[in-house]
């Protein structure tokens, strides 16, 4: 049963990313939001804000960008798994003598190279647009490391309602509130002048840490306890998602 | 292994909330036979299928397919089975073509690419292999479904209505494939609504009504159930399929193009 996991997910990854490849229009849906907050905030409102750095608010900005790219991307997981459920072609899988989880992990790991492509598109943007980093190989590899570590934590949120939806709607509007968990932030100005309550939920939420240490590593700032508590909340979501994403998709085919 | 069945369906019962879908289903399907379901719409033909094929579990009763316990031995019943449902299940994404060397490769097969140009000839579809499914006509799909269902000649092979949508002509060549199957020994069990279709197919038919098989026979045993036939002259008015067969000639289906 097990035996062929390996070779199964990878045929399977095989035909998704064929999926992404010929519908490359949902790269581009994905990136459009995220391009467009930058575009927005960078020319329109940033003048206004005080990040209490001499540099353009672009290279504020970009980190937390990077985590709505991801937020929105996880949208189209949930509803390529909802589309595999709802024509048929999920139960054809399932009763083949396949290993019956390469199904799951092939849509998680498609989910990790699109949202790659879409991070990409939009570190593209924002080169263009003025945003430089000096950091080290190793600093962008620790980025990447956390940036893979989030969408994965996410990917197996949206694992959940991929397989429970009922409507093609249903299956991409649990992103929403991730997409605008960024705002509750210092992804776009500093926690410190917020007002009580809604500081302390700022900066007690997982966006605010992983922002910091993104940002830290990106300019070459000590990131501190920042990467660690990042870290921290990425393995905890990923590890809780996961566990709930397996027990629906257990339930489902059994 | 042991047993002479392929099927074995004793009290099997599966209710959806407060509705008894199926309340004590028994039959048994002979190896190499083909063994047709026959019921109306909301029968529980679907729901039979889909707990043989071990995609649901039944409430009460048991099930056997080529000697596996359905509900203990799973993987070895998913790796003796093939299911068609109802619904076309192809890759609408993927080409014709890219669908069959896909479910070749999940099957472990080797050759997965002559295996699926073999296909696409036995199924009229070569010319629109390249092409992506869903530029397919319904009848394409479903060809094509069936198709996918075939690869790697599991003993045991699961149609859920599968002429349902399609034009007379695919039909027959759908029955064309049905026969070839079980005349190299595959057992097949078909679900259908249409009385002509178990009749032209198969060696038994179980009629499925109100969650129990209330009737279950070879063709002529089901006749003789019914009262004994009268001498009535008629005139014999061609039937709608012999004009349609008439004016298409039988050959040049238009979705070869
Ligand atoms: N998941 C489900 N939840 C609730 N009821 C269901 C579910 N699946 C099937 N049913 C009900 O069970 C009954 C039998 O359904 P089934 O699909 O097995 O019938 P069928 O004989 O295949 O019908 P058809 O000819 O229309 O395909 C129907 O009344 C249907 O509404
Ligand atoms: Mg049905």
């Amino acid at each position: 049963m097990t035996k062929h996991f390996f070779g199964d997910t990878t045929v399977l990854l095989g035909r998704s990313l064929r999926h992404i490849t010929r519908s490359l229009d949902t790269i581009i849906t994905t990136t459009i939001m995220p391009i467009a907050f930058l575009l927005l905030f960078v020319y329109v409102f940033g003048g206004a804000i005080k990040t209490g750095s001499s540099s353009s608010y672009v290279q504020y900005l970009l980190p937390g960008i990077l985590l709505i790219t991801v937020a929105t991307g996880i949208s189209y997981t949930a509803f390529r798994l909802f589309l595999d459920m709802k024509n048929g072609i999920f139960e054809r899988f399932q009763s083949m003598p396949i290993a019956r989880s390469a199904v799951l992990w092939a849509h998680v790991l498609t989910s990790l190279v699109a949202n790659l492509i879409s991070l990409v598109v939009v570190v593209l943007v924002a080169l263009l647009m003025g945003f430089r980093s000096g950091a080290s190989v190793l600093g962008w590899l620790a980025v990447l490391g956390i940036l893979v570590l989030f969408t994965l934590a996410l990917t197996w949120i949206a694992v959940i309602p991929g397989l429970t939806a009922k409507s093609a709607d249903g299956a991409s509007a649990f992103s929403y509130p991730l997409v605008f968990l960024p705002f509750l932030s210092s992804a776009f100005v500093p926690t410190g002048t917020m007002p009580g309550p809604v500081r302390w939920f700022a900066e007690n939420q997982p966006v605010t840490s992983i922002v910091n240490a993104i940002r830290g590593l990106l300019t070459e700032q000590p990131v501190g306890s920042d990467i660690w508590i990042a870290l921290a909340w990425c393995a905890g979501i990923l590890v809780v998602a996961y566990f709930f994403a397996t027990l629906t998709y257990r339930r489902k085919i059994s | 292994m042991t047993t002479p069945n392929a099927i074995h369906v004793q009290g099997l019962e599966k209710s959806y909330g407060d509705v008894n879908v199926l309340r004590g289903v028994d039959f048994e399907v002979v190896r190499g036979s083909i063994f047709a379901l026959l019921g109306s719409n909301g029968a529980g033909k679907t729901t039979v299928i889909r707990i043989l094929s071990t995609l649901l579990k039944a409430d009460a009763g048991t099930a056997t397919v080529h000697g596996f316990d359905v509900a203990t031995r799973g993987a070895d019943v998913r790796e003796s089975i093939s299911l068609t449902g109802q619904f076309a299940a192809v890759d609408e994404i993927l080409s014709g073509r890219e669908n069959l060397v896909l479910i070749a490769k999940l099957r472990h097969l080797r050759n997965p690419g002559a295996i699926a140009d073999g296909l696409l000839a036995r199924f009229s579809l070569t010319d629109a292999g390249a092409r992506r499914v869903s530029t397919y006509s319904g009848g394409m799909r479903r060809r094509l479904d069936i198709a996918m269902s075939l690869i790697g000649n599991p003993p045991v092979v699961f149609l859920d209505e599968p002429t349902t949508g399609l034009d007379p002509q695919a039909r027959i060549e759908v029955w064309d494939a049905v026969k070839e199957l079980a005349g190299q020994g595959t057992t097949v069990l078909l679900t259908t609504q249409y009385l002509d279709e178990a009749e032209q197919l198969a060696d038994r038919i179980a009629i499925l009504h109100e969650g129990r098989i209330i009737v279950n026979g070879t063709l002529a045993e089901l006749k003789k159930l019914l009262p004994p036939a009268k001498v009535e002259y008629v005139e014999k008015q061609p039937r709608l399929e012999d004009v349609f067969f008439a004016i298409v000639g039988g050959k040049d289906r238009e979705d070869q193009a």
